[in-house]
């Protein structure tokens, strides 16, 4: 007979299975068996941070970094709900991860017991599957389950909440080989009728357009991506979540698209003829006013999420399938588009419509982009928070490998960056990892300083300091005349003297003078994080802009 | 607007009448009926229900609901030929002599009295939904004391 192991040494036993080497987490009450088996367990490391919301934070941010799935974990109640925006976060992103979190004893379930909550009916709208495990004998096989939903398909967060007498229970441990699931088979290879259809408008366009998004980078598709546009000729653009999929320095990349987008990735999308959208799901930041987007275009959408064809635009031809997989399809018969008079069209937009910022003696935001991405060689990793600089990192900085930029594009995560850099940082400690922030953001998980110093992990902050929530300010001074209601962050707050009563370092940077000196110092820091303060003009804008609800040919493209 | 009724095999397992009516809530879409009862294999149940919108939400329904794990199957019964059966408790009342009407009426719809009290009578009927539906509007000049109605129930003729 075999031996028995406890639900907690079972949780371990399992997370060893699939590779799993970091938890990021706080424990409770009902997570002490868990932690105390962790306590004898060398080969997994637990990551204590100072919130949960930072844990899944970091989790998240170890996926995007590794493509693999990465674990999270919370106590019952309050530890749980602090997850929920990490979770929420993941699943918008499609992100492999695996929260478990603690739940009071099965004898006191719906009981209003202290620190109770119905975790896995709060999460169920935000994640792929959880489950709620009131056998322990049933443990080692949801936990195989839940890595193989969070991993395939379209990759999102699974959450297993466990009671605490299920982890003091024991049982046999037999971790199941083989997994199948009767409601849940992901389609891979795509309809081999719909690809030759796509080829066939493709060989037949005059003015097409790729539009790829984050399913590119989740599928790791971005060489057959490549391969493919170079071969065809075709034109790309970039969604947020798709930054990196294809090479920046690439002279038929055209940016990104949408509210921030460049003039030419939207005047394109305004006179294309056909869209080739892949792994990229129309969001309406992208489309602007739906009903006046892309009107001369039929639509290529090729997806491993169906759900995702034909929610926001129609679609001529679906494809539905793995892009890695429809991408190989479709090189093995892809034509050469005949379309040099279009690339030159866009290349004369591009002329004339440059991403551009003032160049003065003021210290710009975007200099201080340009500097980061000159500095690092473009090799380092960027994770960002949510706002203007989240926008002028997309914008001026050159992403020339998928996984290089870790963003919350889909929830729009405040507080997320700097977690999820640390995440990073763990995942690829061969990597220079840069946050770069808002001062709003940041200081939303600002406390993770602690963790970032207690495990050695040198992450760089670049706070693009305004002293103001910078996005919402922008749209009340050009919507709302300037009636810039709660968006003052005041006291200005000094990050630098915050890094150093955390144990980090850091500094303030006023001048464009002092960018560069401060990065490489910053680069110099091998051992705990660097922050630095740059002091911004609060009037600072993200141009060009399509306004909330206006057509993508309504672009303002003021440069202050 | 289309009507559509949807038939779904799911895994008989603790949270996926939740999931089902989350996921309708969550996007907006209506719900007109939903039944669920068990079928033949325990591990099995079935959901049986009624939903409407233009064709472009009836399509996001159908794959929204392909994506839930727990969903074995789905069915959008309107696509062939189908039969549908729902059941009506209703309890119409007798005063004013009306008595014989009604019976009179329950009987052209084949409905059964099952109940009879001094102010009212109790009538079942077991029929397709928009018969149920037109059997209501002609009991309710009467004056309908409750009204019970299970949803649909459906299955495909092939």
């Amino acid at each position: 007979m075999k031996k028995k192991l406890t639900g907690a040494q079972i949780v371990l036993e399992a997370l060893k299975k699939e590779g799993i080497q970091h938890i990021f987490g706080i424990p409770g009450g009902v997570l002490i068996p868990l932690m105390d088996a962790l306590y004898d367990e060398p080969e997994i490391k637990f990551m204590l941070t100072r919130h949960e919301q930072a844990a899944a934070h970091m989790a998240d941010g170890f996926a995007r970094a590794t493509g693999r799935p990465a674990v999270c974990l919370a106590t019952s109640g309050p530890g749980a709900t602090n997850l929920v925006t990490g979770i929420a976060t993941a699943h918008m992103d499609s992100i492999p991860m695996v929260a478990i979190t603690g739940q009071v004893a099965t004898s006191l379930i719906g009981n209003d017991a202290f620190q109770e909550v119905d975790i896995t009916g709060i999460t169920r709208p935000i994640t792929k599957n959880n489950y709620l495990v009131k056998d322990v004998r049933e443990l080692a096989q949801v936990f195989r389950e839940a890595f193989y939903v969070a991993a395939s398909g379209r990759p999102g967060p699974v959450l297993i909440d466990i009671p605490v007498d299920v982890q003091k229970a024991s049982a046999e441990f037999d971790y199941p080989k083989e997994i199948e699931l009767r409601s849940y088979k992901p389609k891979y290879e795509g309809h081999p009728i719909q690809i030759k259809k796509a080829l066939e408008l493709i060989a037949h366009s005059s003015r097409p357009i790729i539009y790829a998004g984050g399913g590119v980078v989740r599928s790791r598709a971005s060489a057959e991506l490549t391969e493919f546009a170079r071969m065809t000729g075709i034109p790309v653009i970039l969604t947020l979540m798709g930054l990196g999929g294809f090479p920046a320095g690439d002279e038929l990349f055209c940016g990104m698209p949408g509210m921030h987008g460049t003039v030419y990735a939207n005047h394109s999308l305004m006179e294309t003829d056909l869209i080739i959208a892949v792994g990229a799901r129309f969001d309406d930041r992208v489309t602007g006013k739906v009903d006046t987007f892309a009107p001369h275009a039929r639509i290529i959408h090729i997806d491993i999420d169906s759900s995702s064809i034909g929610k926001n635009v129609r679609v001529d031809v679906p494809i539905v399938g793995d892009i890695k997989h429809v991408m190989r399809q479709m090189l093995l018969e892809a034509p050469k588009a005949s379309c040099a008079p279009w690339r030159e069209r866009i290349a004369e937009w591009k002329r004339k419509y440059p991403l551009e910022y003032k160049r003065d003696d003021k210290l710009h935001p975007q200099f201080i982009i340009e500097e980061i991405n000159r500095l690092t060689g473009g090799e380092a990793i960027i994770a960002t928070e949510v706002g203007q600089h989240q926008m002028w990192v997309a914008q001026f900085y050159r992403f020339k490998e998928p996984d290089l930029l870790i963003t919350s594009g889909g929830l729009g995560t405040m507080g997320f960056g700097f977690p999820a850099a640390i995440g990073a940082q763990i995942g690829r400690p061969d990597k220079v990892v840069f946050d770069i922030a808002g001062d709003g953001s940041f200081q939303m998980n600002i406390q993770e300083l602690t963790t970032a110093v207690e495990n050695r992990i040198p992450v760089k902050v670049a706070v693009l300091n305004n002293c103001h929530l910078g996005m919402v300010r922008q749209w009340q001074e050009l919507f709302y005349n300037k009636r810039y209601s709660g968006t003052i962050l005041s006291p200005c707050t000094d990050f630098a003297a915050i890094a150093g009563a955390f144990g980090a370092r850091g500094c303030r940077v006023s001048r464009p003078e002092e960018v560069a000196p401060a990065l490489e110092a910053s680069l110099k820091e091998k051992e705990v994080p660097f922050v630095i303060d740059f002091r911004i003009e609060p009037d600072e804008k993200v141009f060009p802009m399509v306004p909330a609800g206006a057509s993508l040919d309504e672009m303002l493209s003021g440069i202050s | 607007m289309e009507e559509r009724v949807i038939s779904l095999t799911v895994e008989n397992r603790f949270g996926l009448l939740a999931k089902v009516a989350g996921l309708f809530s969550a996007r907006g879409y209506n719900i007109n009926s939903l039944v669920v009862a068990p079928t033949e294999d325990p591990e099995i149940s079935r959901m049986v229900l009624t939903t409407s919108g233009d064709q472009r939400i009836i399509e996001q329904i159908i794959k929204q609901l392909n994506k839930v794990i727990g969903i074995i199957k789905v069915t959008d019964l309107c696509e062939n030929d189908y039969l549908e059966r729902e059941l009506l408790l209703v309890k119409v009342n007798v005063a004013n002599q009306k008595r014989t009407e009604i019976i009179e009426l329950a009987e052209l719809f084949k409905a059964r009295i099952i109940d009879v009290a001094r102010k009212f009578l109790t009538i079942e009927l077991v029929s397709e939904t928009r018969k149920v539906d037109g059997f209501l509007e002609l009991l309710k000049p009467y004056g309908l004391k409750e009204v019970l109605r299970t949803g649909t129930v459906a299955v495909s003729r092939e």
